[in-house]
């Protein structure tokens, strides 16, 4: 990829809690439209990295970063207000007559549009998870970041959200940033997948496989090997052969 | 009954209702009742502001906390109703003094139970709302006070309690009307039953206020989950 044309710009960005280095002059760059997935092991330091780009951490004077704006987080947990109803979390912090219109359409891309007045509590996980999404997306973001955004869905929920993801993609094409440790996910949907380890990304993988993706695919198992080998895990494979 | 108790010391419950009846229709007790009423609500509305207000600048800041929780926590074990002589000084015999009263008892248990509500927000949606591009004073209207606001009712219902109290107080002191006054006006003429009317009074304007709180509580709190609803 080419620097030019990188929509996110990240340098030397060192993060530490103490004694402990997070982030150890870490260096990323994001094309535009692209959608990377950031692997690593709990504690890696990749949801210091997704906090700092969406502004929750604060960002050290020596590092540079460059984003594109507006900014959008989906977080592991949908985090909608209980008091509000849902078109009403849609909409938080839009302005304009129009917004419970703008909220409505978001809903109804994540085909919820029926729940417009439901209360957060009345949601199943999957259902609240969307509206999490059509949160994020009504405000038409440049770069959505996603902290684990299905981690906590049961796995048929999850299967369904990746392909409504995928569909929004399309739709949207926003440069998209996924922190997951699911390495299937990874591969199922992003251009890249880097691996974030001691604060430095320790390999950048291009994922060379057509859309639809599918696990049958046998390349699919090769970089899923991949990733897994970077991230110290021995598959079952492996030892057989 | 009669005959049991000598009516000075307790009238008999048939004399109660005549004496209720009586202050009924002649429209004194409506007269002292929306009297009384003004009071607390004046100084109800007072108490709720300056606490909710002292509660945001405490909790939403270390700084505001320095400022502003040390004084309110040595002013709150203060016997409050000590104060009444000092605000007859300060404040006159008018109804200055009442309603300030009722005022500073009402401050304490909203300040004390909107600041422990304010720090009991979950983090995790203030960050959200921060990201979705939400100012301070957005925060605090969208986020914080909701968070706050069970906690808050429960401020609420304790001020109501204290509102009246302070009310039965200052209004045995220099007033001229309102139910504190219809009761130690009675005293001096050994009326007893008019004295249990004016706590019957007490009583069901407690009730009511509890009442109403209540309705609030279930039309401010709908939509949020709770161990007692369906789901």
């Amino acid at each position: 990829m080419s620097e030019a044309s990188s929509a996110v710009r990240v340098r030397n960005l060192t993060r530490r809690f103490g004694d402990r280095v997070v982030l150890d002059g870490l260096n990323l760059d994001l094309a535009a439209g692209e959608r990377v997935a950031l692997l690593g092991r709990s504690g890696s330091g990749k949801t210091t990295l997704l906090r700092t780009l969406a502004g929750l951490d604060p960002a050290p004077s020596d590092a540079e970063i460059v984003l594109p704006r507006p900014v959008s987080v989906v977080f592991q947990e949908p985090r909608l207000l209980p008091w509000k109803q849902v078109w009403r979390n849609v909409a938080l912090g839009l302005g304009g007559d129009d917004i419970r219109a703008r909220a409505q359409t978001a809903l109804r891309e994540v085909g919820l549009e029926r729940h417009l007045d439901a209360w957060p509590a009345t949601l199943s996980g999957g259902e609240a998870q969307r509206v999490a999404l059509a949160r994020a997306l009504v405000r038409q973001p440049a770069l959505l970041l996603l902290d684990e955004p299905f981690a906590a869905l049961d796995a048929l929920t999850r299967i369904r959200m990746h392909g409504l993801v995928t569909e929004l993609w399309r739709a949207h094409a926003p440069t998209t940033l996924i922190v997951t440790h699911d390495v299937d996910e990874a591969v199922l949907l992003a251009d890249r997948c880097v691996v974030l380890a001691q604060g430095r990304l320790v390999a950048d993988i291009r994922v060379d496989l057509p859309h639809p993706r599918r696990h049958a695919h046998p390349r699919f198992a090769e970089l899923r090997q991949a990733l897994l080998r970077i991230l110290g895990v021995e598959t079952e494979l492996e030892h057989a052969a | 009954m009669a005959g049991i108790i000598a009516p000075r010391t307790l009238a008999a419950p048939s004399t109660i209702l005549v004496a209720a009846w009586g202050l009924l229709v002649s429209g004194a007790l409506a007269h002292h009742l929306l009297v009384s009423l003004a009071r607390v609500s004046v100084g109800l509305a007072i108490g709720v502001s300056v606490g909710t207000v002292l509660a945001v600048t405490a909790g939403l800041s270390r700084a505001g906390e320095e400022v502003v929780d040390a004084p309110m926590q040595m002013l709150r074990t203060l016997p409050f109703l000590g104060l009444v002589p000092l605000f007859i000084l300060w404040f006159g015999i008018g109804e200055t003094p009442k309603i300030a009263l009722v005022a500073l008892g009402t401050t304490f248990p909203i300040y004390l139970n909107v600041f422990a509500g304010i720090r009991g927000v979950d983090r995790k949606l203030v960050e959200a709302a921060q990201v979705f591009g939400l100012n301070r004073a957005g925060l605090i209207r969208h986020v914080i006070l909701p968070g706050a606001l069970p906690s808050g009712l429960v401020g609420l219902r304790y001020s109501l309690g204290v509102g009246w109290l302070s009310l039965v107080v200052a209004e045995q002191i220099n007033a001229e009307a309102g139910i504190g006054y219809l009761i130690s006006d009675a005293r001096d003429f050994l009326r007893t039953d008019v004295i249990v009317v004016g706590l019957l009074i007490y009583a069901l304007l407690g009730l009511t206020a509890d009442a109403l709180v209540r309705a609030l509580e279930r039309q401010a709190l709908r939509g949020r989950p709770s161990l007692m609803s369906e789901r």
